[in-house]
C-alpha cells in the first residue's frame, strides 16, 4: 500500500492508495459527506459497495463522472471529487477517454467471484468448460475479503486457469434472452486519473453463454425508525469491515440487529477497539446454534445483549452526527437511552436478484431468512450462494423492518434515504388504499433514486407486509430493469462516435457538392445535396432561382441516391406484374415504365420507374430510403409463397451513378454529350433507354422526368459519376446548367402533382386515394393488394384523397402537416372537424405564388370548395384545386 | 437478444434478422372469390399464441433467406427451425 493524497470538496486528505473514497473519508473523520436532496439533512456513508445511498460524489478529476457511489471509487493520487446532494453534473468539458467493446462466446458465465461463484468456476471448469469469471469488485473472494480472511488457495487459482477468464471491476448491466449479458469494465480509473487515449477507459462486453451461473450474493439492508439517517449510521457489515481496515472514526458502538450478523460485526468491531455497549436483537429467542454462535460469544466477551428490543429513534450532537440512541423493548414499550458515535444496523440480508429478474425469474421469500430469494436451476441460468438462500447454516432472522413509530417520528424515518421518502410518505400511500409495490414505488418515489431500490425494495414490501398484515411475498415481486448500476452513455457507444455513430452514405459526386458549399440533407444514411446557394444567397432564393432554370434552361441533380435493384430470370415479368399494380410483363425491351407497389392491404408502400434492359433483365428503382424494405419484399414473396419462379434480385444501389439533366435545353445539352446519339423525340421518346457513350463513357440514358419537364438520366458506372457531373457541367456552362438539390426536386415534382411516398403518404393510401387509379391494371388477374381495394374500408366514401390547396394569400406558405376544415373562417371556431392535413408545402417560381399538396376526406369531389386552416395567430383560408398545377397536358416533357 | 438458430447459418444474433410474423399462413389462392371476412381474416388476424409458436425469420444481414422456427412466446425459447417447403417439425410442446 501506498499513500495518496486526494482532494474531497475542495479539501486535500490522504489515504491509501486502493481503498474506496468511503473508506479513506472515514479514516480521515469524514463522517458528514453531504445533506440529503430535498430535505437537507446532513449524512455519512451507510454502506459498503454499490448499495451505497448517501455518500454520492462527482468525480471531476480524469474523465469525470457524475453521482457515483464514494463506495465504489478507488483512490487515486490526484483524485478530485465534490460530494453531489443527490443530482450529478456532468463536467463540462469533452471526455476523450477512449471507450471500446468486445464479444465473447462461452460455455460458462459466472457472475460473481465470492466463495459459491469461484466453487461454480471450478466445477465448471474441472468438466473442460470455457469460463468467463465477472466480479465487480478489485479482488475476487466476495465476503472473505471484507472480513479479511484469505480465500482458499484452490478456489483462487481457478482464475488463472486456462479455460478460465476473470474479469474484475466489471459489472453485468443486463441479463436477456438465450444467455445473453451485457458488463461493463473498468479499465483505468483505478491505475491513476490520467486520461488514457491509448487504453480503453470502459470496455464494454456482450457475451452469449450457454450457462450462465448466478452468485450475486447479498447486501445488508436497514431498518426504518426515527432519524436514522444521521452519519454515524451506518449497516454493520460496513461499519465492521471499515473500522477492521483501519478507518475508524468512532469510540462506541450500538449494534441493531435481526439476524446473527449483527452478533459477527459487534465481535468484527470489539476486536477493532470500538467499544460496543449493546447488541440490540428484536428476536426474543433464538435457535439452539444461534444462541451458541452468537449470544454466548458476544457475551463472553462482556457486550450486553438486549433481546426482544430495537432502536426507535437517535439524537444528534451539535455538528448532526450521531450521539445516542432511544432503544424501545417491543413488549413493554419502555425506552432507554445509550450514548454512541456509531449505530450499527443489520437489517438482515437482500440477496442481489436483480439479474434473475431481468430474464423473468421470480424470487421467493425466505420465511427461515427474511429474504427474498432465488433458487433457481435450467439449461441456462442456475443460482448458487446468498442469492440461492444459503446463507450459512445458523443464519435465522426475524422478519422485521421496524418499530411502530409515532406520527412525529415517521416524518423522520427514512425508507429511501435519497429520495427522502419517509415512513410518512409510505403509510400516505397505503392510507390511500395501495397495496401493490409497484403502486407505492410510484406513490412514494421510494426505489426510483440512483440506486434504484437496491436497498429500500425489500423493506418498502416488508413494511406494506407489517401495515397489512401479509407476508412481503403477498404484496408482488421485486423487479428490477437493466442496467444494474448507472453506465456512461459513452461506454455503451464505445468507438460509434461522432462521425462513426451511424453510417454516412455519399454518392461518388460527393465532393464536387462539398466544394460547392451546398448544405446536406439526411436522407436516411444518405447525404445528398439540399440546394446550391449563389453566395449571398438564402435557400428562399436559390430554390426559386434552380426551379426556374429547371422549368425554362437546364438543371442537372444527382439522381444516384434512388434505389437500384437488378432483377433477373425467365419469369421476371411475370414476378413484377404480381409486385406492381400495373402491367410490366409486356414492356417492350428498351422502354421504362412508372409503378406502385401496394402491400395486401391494398395501401401503396413503394413507387419507382422499372426498365426493361434485355428480355429476361431488368432494373427496378425505388425511393431512396425504401431500396432495402423493397428488396427485402421482393424476397420474401420470391422464397416464401412463390419459389417456383426463377427470378433473383440483387442490390446495384452503389454501382450506378445518375445523372440527370432537366429542362427544356436538355436535349442540346445531350447532344454535345453524346455526339452518337439522336435525340430526336422521335428516334428518342419519352419512356425510352438507349445506350450510347456519353463524355466518353459507355452510358444508358433514360428519358424520365421527375419534374415534368424534357429529361435525360444518365447512368454509368458509378466511378465515372463525377467524370459525369463534371462534363455537364463544362459542356452545359454557356447554357446555364444549374445544379439543383432535393429541395427544387421536392418542388418540381410536386407543382407537377408528383407524390413522394411517405411525404404523401402515410401507409393509409390506396391508388386511388393518391388519383391514381389510372396505374391500377384491370386486366391482371391478381396482384399483390387488388383485393384490398374491394374492402369495404379501402371503398368506402370519405377516404383522404390527394389534393391541391391554394391559400388564398399567395405569399404564404402553409406549414406542412397543419390541418385543414371545411368551409370558411367563420367556422372555424371551436369545437371544429379537421377534414384533411397538408403533406407538401413550397413556394413556387413557375405558378408565382405559394402552393400545396393535401390529403382530404372525399377531396376528389370537393375540388373549387373553400377550406380554412386555424393557425396559432391566424385563420388561414384558401380552396381545393387539382394536385397538377403545371403542364396538366404534358407537353413540356418531350421539350 | 435473441439467438436465433437459421437453418442455413447457424444461431445468431437477432440483430442479423427480421421478423416476418406467424409461419404458415399462405397468400389465398383464389383471392378475388373470397368473402371480404376471408380476405381480412388473411390480411389482418393471426392466431398469437401464449406459448409455442411457427413463425417466419429472415436472415437480413446474413445469407438473406427467409426460414420457420418454433418459438415459445411465454419466454422466448426457440424450438426447431426449418427451411420452407420443408416438414414441419412438431412443436417442442
Amino acid at each position: 500500500m501506498s499513500t495518496v493524497t486526494f482532494t474531497f470538496d475542495g479539501k486535500q486528505y490522504s489515504g491509501e492508495k486502493g481503498e474506496s473514497l468511503a473508506s479513506a473519508l472515514l479514516r480521515n473523520g469524514v463522517l458528514h459527506f453531504t445533506d440529503s436532496s430535498y430535505k437537507d439533512r446532513p449524512r455519512g456513508v451507510m454502506g459498503l459497495w454499490v448499495e451505497e445511498t448517501n455518500a454520492l460524489v462527482n468525480v471531476d478529476s480524469g474523465a469525470g463522472e457524475p453521482l457515483k457511489p464514494a463506495t465504489t471509487i478507488e483512490i487515486v493520487e490526484g483524485l478530485v471529487v465534490r460530494s453531489a446532494q443527490g443530482v450529478g453534473d456532468l463536467p463540462d468539458t469533452r471526455d476523450n477517454s477512449r471507450y471500446d467493446k468486445a464479444n465473447r462466446h462461452v460455455d460458462v458465465l459466472v457472475v460473481g467471484a465470492g466463495t459459491s461463484g469461484l466453487e461454480a468456476a471450478k466445477k465448471f471448469s474441472d468438466l473442460g468448460k470455457s469460463v468467463i469469471v465477472i466480479d465487480d469488485k478489485p479482488t475476487a473472494g466476495g465476503h472473505l475479503v471484507y472480513l479479511g480472511q484469505p480465500v482458499p488457495a484452490d478456489l483462487l487459482s481457478v482464475l488463472d486457469r486456462e479455460n478460465v477468464t476473470y474479469l474484475p471491476r466489471t459489472t453485468v448491466q443486463g441479463l436477456y434472452d438465450q444467455g445473453y449479458s451485457v458488463a461493463t469494465e473498468r479499465r483505468t480509473d483505478h491505475l491513476d486519473v490520467n486520461v488514457h487515449t491509448e487504453m480503453s477507459r470502459i470496455r464494454t462486453w456482450h457475451i452469449r453463454a450457454e450457462h450462465t451461473v448466478l452468485a450475486t450474493g447479498a447486501f445488508q439492508r436497514h431498518l426504518v425508525f426515527a432519524n436514522n439517517d444521521r452519519p454515524g449510521i451506518m449497516l454493520s457489515h460496513a461499519a465492521a469491515t471499515y473500522v477492521s481496515n483501519g478507518a475508524n472514526p468512532f469510540k462506541t458502538a450500538v449494534v441493531v440487529t435481526v439476524d446473527n450478523q449483527g452478533y459477527r460485526d459487534a465481535i468484527r468491531l470489539h476486536k477493532a477497539g470500538v467499544h460496543v455497549a449493546a447488541v440490540v436483537d428484536i428476536r426474543k429467542k433464538v435457535s439452539k446454534s444461534s444462541k451458541k454462535s452468537s449470544r454466548k460469544a458476544v457475551e463472553k466477551l462482556g457486550i450486553r445483549l438486549i433481546k426482544g428490543a430495537t432502536v426507535i429513534d437517535t439524537q444528534a450532537n451539535l455538528d448532526g452526527l450521531l450521539s445516542s440512541v432511544t432503544i424501545v423493548d417491543a413488549k413493554s414499550d419502555l425506552q432507554e437511552t445509550i450514548k454512541t458515535d456509531l449505530l450499527a444496523v443489520s437489517g438482515g440480508w437482500t440477496p442481489i436478484v436483480h439479474l434473475a429478474t431481468f430474464i423473468g425469474i421470480k424470487p421467493t421469500w425466505s420465511v427461515k431468512r427474511a429474504a427474498f430469494i432465488v433458487k433457481h436451476k435450467d439449461s441456462l441460468t442456475s443460482t448458487t450462494g446468498m442469492l440461492a438462500g444459503d446463507f450459512g447454516d445458523d443464519d435465522e432472522a426475524a422478519i422485521f423492518f421496524g418499530p411502530k413509530l409515532s406520527t412525529e417520528q415517521a416524518l423522520v424515518a427514512f425508507v429511501d434515504y435519497q429520495r427522502d421518502a419517509t415512513y410518512r410518505d409510505f403509510k400516505r400511500a397505503i392510507d390511500a388504499g395501495m397495496r401493490s409495490i409497484e403502486h407505492v414505488k410510484r406513490y412514494t418515489a421510494i426505489g426510483t433514486a440512483h440506486d434504484q431500490g437496491k436497498t429500500s425494495g425489500t423493506v418498502t414490501m416488508g413494511l406494506i407486509g407489517q401495515a397489512i398484515g401479509k407476508a412481503p411475498d403477498e404484496i408482488g415481486s421485486l423487479t428490477f430493469r437493466p442496467p444494474y448500476i448507472s453506465i456512461p452513455f459513452a461506454a455503451l457507444a464505445g468507438r460509434d462516435r461522432g462521425l462513426l455513430s451511424d453510417p454516412e452514405r455519399t454518392t461518388p459526386i460527393h465532393s464536387w457538392h462539398r466544394a460547392s458549399g451546398a448544405p446536406m440533407e439526411d436522407v436516411g444514411q444518405w447525404k445528398r445535396p439540399w440546394y446550391f446557394p449563389m453566395p449571398g444567397e438564402s435557400m428562399h432564393a436559390a430554390v426559386l432561382r434552380e426551379c426556374a432554370a429547371v422549368r425554362e434552361g437546364v438543371g442537372v441533380m444527382d439522381a444516384s441516391t434512388l434505389g437500384k435493384i437488378d432483377i433477373q430470370g425467365k419469369d421476371a415479368g411475370q414476378f413484377l406484374d404480381l409486385i406492381y399494380t400495373n402491367m410490366f410483363s409486356t414492356l417492350k425491351v428498351g422502354m421504362s415504365r412508372y409503378g406502385l407497389m401496394c402491400g395486401i392491404d391494398g395501401m401503396v408502400f413503394d413507387d419507382g420507374v422499372t426498365t426493361r434492359i434485355s428480355e429476361n433483365h431488368w432494373l427496378m428503382t425505388t425511393t431512396t430510403g425504401g431500396a432495402a424494405k423493397v428488396l427485402d419484399w421482393l424476397e420474401e414473396w420470391l422464397q416464401t409463397e412463390w419459389p417456383h419462379l426463377e427470378v433473383y434480385c440483387t442490390s446495384v444501389t452503389e454501382q450506378i451513378s445518375t445523372v440527370a439533366i432537366v429542362g427544356p435545353k436538355s436535349r442540346e445539352l445531350m447532344k454535345r454529350l453524346a455526339p452518337s446519339l439522336d435525340v430526336s423525340n422521335e428516334a428518342f421518346a419519352f419512356m425510352e433507354n438507349k445506350h450510347a457513350d456519353v463524355a466518353g463513357v459507355p452510358a444508358r440514358i433514360a428519358r424520365i422526368s421527375f419534374s415534368g419537364e424534357l429529361a435525360y438520366e444518365i447512368n454509368v458506372p458509378a466511378i465515372y459519376g463525377l467524370h459525369i457531373w463534371e462534363s455537364v457541367m463544362a459542356k452545359g456552362a454557356d447554357l446555364n446548367i444549374t445544379p439543383y438539390g432535393t429541395e427544387s426536386m421536392h418542388v418540381l415534382r410536386a407543382e407537377k402533382g408528383f407524390v413522394i411516398v411517405g411525404q404523401e403518404t402515410d401507409g393509409t393510401q390506396t391508388p386511388d386515394d393518391l388519383d391514381m387509379n389510372w396505374i391500377v391494371s384491370k386486366k391482371k388477374d391478381d396482384f399483390i393488394g387488388k383485393r384490398s381495394f374491394s374492402r369495404a374500408d379501402t371503398a368506402r366514401d370519405g377516404r383522404h384523397q390527394l389534393v391541391g390547396i391554394l391559400a388564398d394569400d399567395g405569399s404564404y406558405v402553409i406549414p406542412e402537416g397543419a390541418y385543414i376544415v371545411a368551409g370558411a373562417d367563420e367556422k372555424t371556431a371551436p369545437p371544429v372537424k379537421h377534414i384533411g392535413y397538408i403533406t407538401s408545402s413550397y413556394d413556387s417560381a413557375a405558378l408565382g405564388r405559394s402552393f400545396a399538396l393535401a390529403l382530404v376526406a372525399n377531396g376528389l369531389a370537393r375540388k373549387g370548395e373553400k377550406i380554412a386552416i386555424p393557425m396559432a395567430d391566424r385563420v388561414v383560408t384558401g380552396v381545393i384545386t387539382d394536385s397538377v398545377f403545371v403542364d396538366k397536358e404534358n407537353t413540356r416533357r418531350d421539350g | 437478444m435473441l439467438h436465433i438458430p437459421c437453418p442455413y447459418c447457424g444461431p445468431r444474433d437477432e440483430t442479423e434478422f427480421h421478423y416476418g410474423s406467424e409461419a404458415h399462413v399462405a397468400y389465398p389462392e383464389d383471392s378475388a372469390n373470397l368473402t371480404d371476412e376471408e380476405w381480412a381474416k388473411f390480411v389482418f388476424i393471426r392466431s398469437n399464441p401464449k406459448g409455442w409458436m411457427a413463425e417466419r425469420w429472415v436472415h437480413s444481414a446474413g445469407c438473406r433467406r427467409w426460414f420457420n422456427v418454433w418459438r415459445n412466446t411465454i419466454n422466448h425459447e426457440f424450438g426447431p427451425s426449418y427451411k420452407p417447403f420443408t416438414q414441419q417439425p412438431k412443436s417442442p410442446a
